[in-house]
């Protein structure tokens, strides 16, 4: 029933495209390079200072002068440069990141992102997310469709602080695919298990449905 | 003009006082100048502004001089990892100021370059955006932002020369080499000083002359997240 977070970044490995440069944010996103297919060739940044990020190190080739955005121990590829952070987010705000996947804490059926405040709880700050979201060519979103209290994340308009403003091109869900076209969200993929009456019953953005919807059965 | 000092008590001499903004290079604890936050911390100094990704942790990095109260204000873009520093934060004594990563990148390359301002989309809609100049290029709508200058910055290398030609390290270059160019004075800790004449004058990251006073540090290189991959036996 739905998708879990492990499916959800498989789903999502299938927006990258052979020769992208990739730029995949902290938590379930980074689970994405585990998925990536043998037969495409896909560049991963990292904002603070790196292209052709590796896997993580053997326990004796740990450095801790190698680390990514999320501040793990990675390793390089023969294909890697390092750079400034000002360099990195020259790549990031001019455009030169072809895709950028992350997590998100509300969407909005305008493709509007919130993702790194909550009012009234501590701040810890938005990183690289403003600039992503503002710079990377496309946006694609994975997330759990409901939060934890069960109410839904996909809003007519968020409620929380925007990381971006009609930003986000594609949100992959526990339930389904979903694009943000011009006059709301259409559903294009229902994950195995999820019915039409239970995303309706879990989603607040308006949204239609595609007619050639694609429904995936269980695994 | 003799850059090259003894440690960083002696590079930090004369030029700390109270009130003073300082930038700090690094991410996270990587490519952080420990040595110089020490002396810092040993120098008594009070009411910093700390220009910095991030603020170290709980005993380590930047967290020292909050754990000693010496810090008034941050500008930062990320300060997750610091239980004081939420205690301070919460409770009213430390000020905060967030920009968004690649703003803060950009503020500070700027600030060096002497760019005073410009513009960028990062933040158009959110509440970086407030009170802030709004113009339109080319039909998309962008923010102004500032250039960021210190009175002192203090960044990380992994080598130098003694004209303070600095190439740095892998992900531990980060915020250092802009935040060389944008302080009045610019101290930097290293690995190493080679001979004059043996670093690759086509491989220098930051230029010498952003370079005022340079040290040879001791380095703890602390690791946030140590992540490993096993193996595969055969």
């Amino acid at each position: 029933m739905a998708w879990t977070r492990d499916e959800m970044a498989a789903r999502a490995a299938q927006e990258l495209e052979d020769g992208f440069y990739v730029n995949l944010g902290i938590g379930i996103p980074t689970l994405v390079a585990n998925h990536i297919a043998d037969d495409i060739d896909v560049t991963l940044q990292s904002e603070n200072g790196m292209l052709g990020m590796g896997p993580f190190p053997f326990d004796d080739d740990v450095d801790p002068d190698l680390i990514n955005a999320g501040k793990q121990t990675i390793t390089e590829l023969r294909r890697t440069s390092y750079f400034s952070s000002a360099d990195s987010f020259a790549m990031i705000r001019g455009g030169h990141i072809d895709l950028s996947i992350l997590g998100a804490m509300e969407i909005s059926e305008k493709g509007d992102i919130a993702n790194w405040m909550i009012p009234g709880k501590l701040v810890k700050g938005m990183g690289g997310a403003m600039d992503l979201v503002a710079g990377v060519k496309r946006v694609v979103v994975i997330m759990d469709h409901a939060n934890k209290k069960g109410e839904p994340k996909l809003l007519r308009e968020c409620t929380l602080p925007l990381t971006g403003q009609a930003c986000v091109h594609r949100i992959i869900t526990t339930l389904g695919v979903f694009d943000v076209v011009e006059d709301g969200l259409k559903l294009i993929e229902l994950a195995p298990g999820a019915t039409l009456a239970l995303l309706a019953e879990q989603t607040d953005a308006k949204y239609t449905v595609a007619d050639n919807l694609l429904e995936h059965e269980a695994a | 003009m003799k850059k090259v000092f003894a440690d960083a008590q002696a590079a930090l001499d004369g030029l700390v006082f109270d009130g003073m903004t300082i930038m700090a290079g690094g991410f996270g604890l990587c490519g952080i100048p420990e040595n110089s936050i020490a002396a810092l911390h040993k120098s008594g100094v009070k009411g910093l502004t700390v220009i910095s990704n991030n603020c170290g942790v709980d005993g380590f990095g930047l967290g020292v001089l909050l754990d000693a109260k010496q810090i008034k204000k941050m500008v930062s873009s990320y300060v997750g990892e610091n239980k004081e520093f939420e205690r301070q934060f919460l409770s009213g004594e430390l000020e905060l100021e967030f920009n968004p990563q690649g703003t803060l990148a950009e503020r500070i390359r700027a600030g060096g370059a002497g760019i005073p301002g410009f513009f960028t989309k990062t933040g158009v809609g959110t509440l970086i955006a407030e009170g802030k100049e709004h113009r339109d290029f080319e039909g998309e709508t962008f923010i102004m932002e500032t250039g960021l200058k210190a009175d002192v910055s203090i960044v990380k290398a992994w080598k130098a020369d003694p004209q303070g030609n600095l190439v740095f390290r892998k992900t531990a270059r980060n915020f250092n080499p802009m935040m060389a160019t944008a302080g009045k004075v610019t101290v930097a800790e290293v690995e190493e000083i080679v001979e004059l004449g043996s670093l690759d004058p086509d491989e220098i990251h930051t230029p010498g002359i952003f370079v005022q006073r340079l040290f040879v540090g001791e380095f703890e290189k602390r690791i946030e997240q140590r992540t490993i991959r096993e193996r595969e036996v055969a």
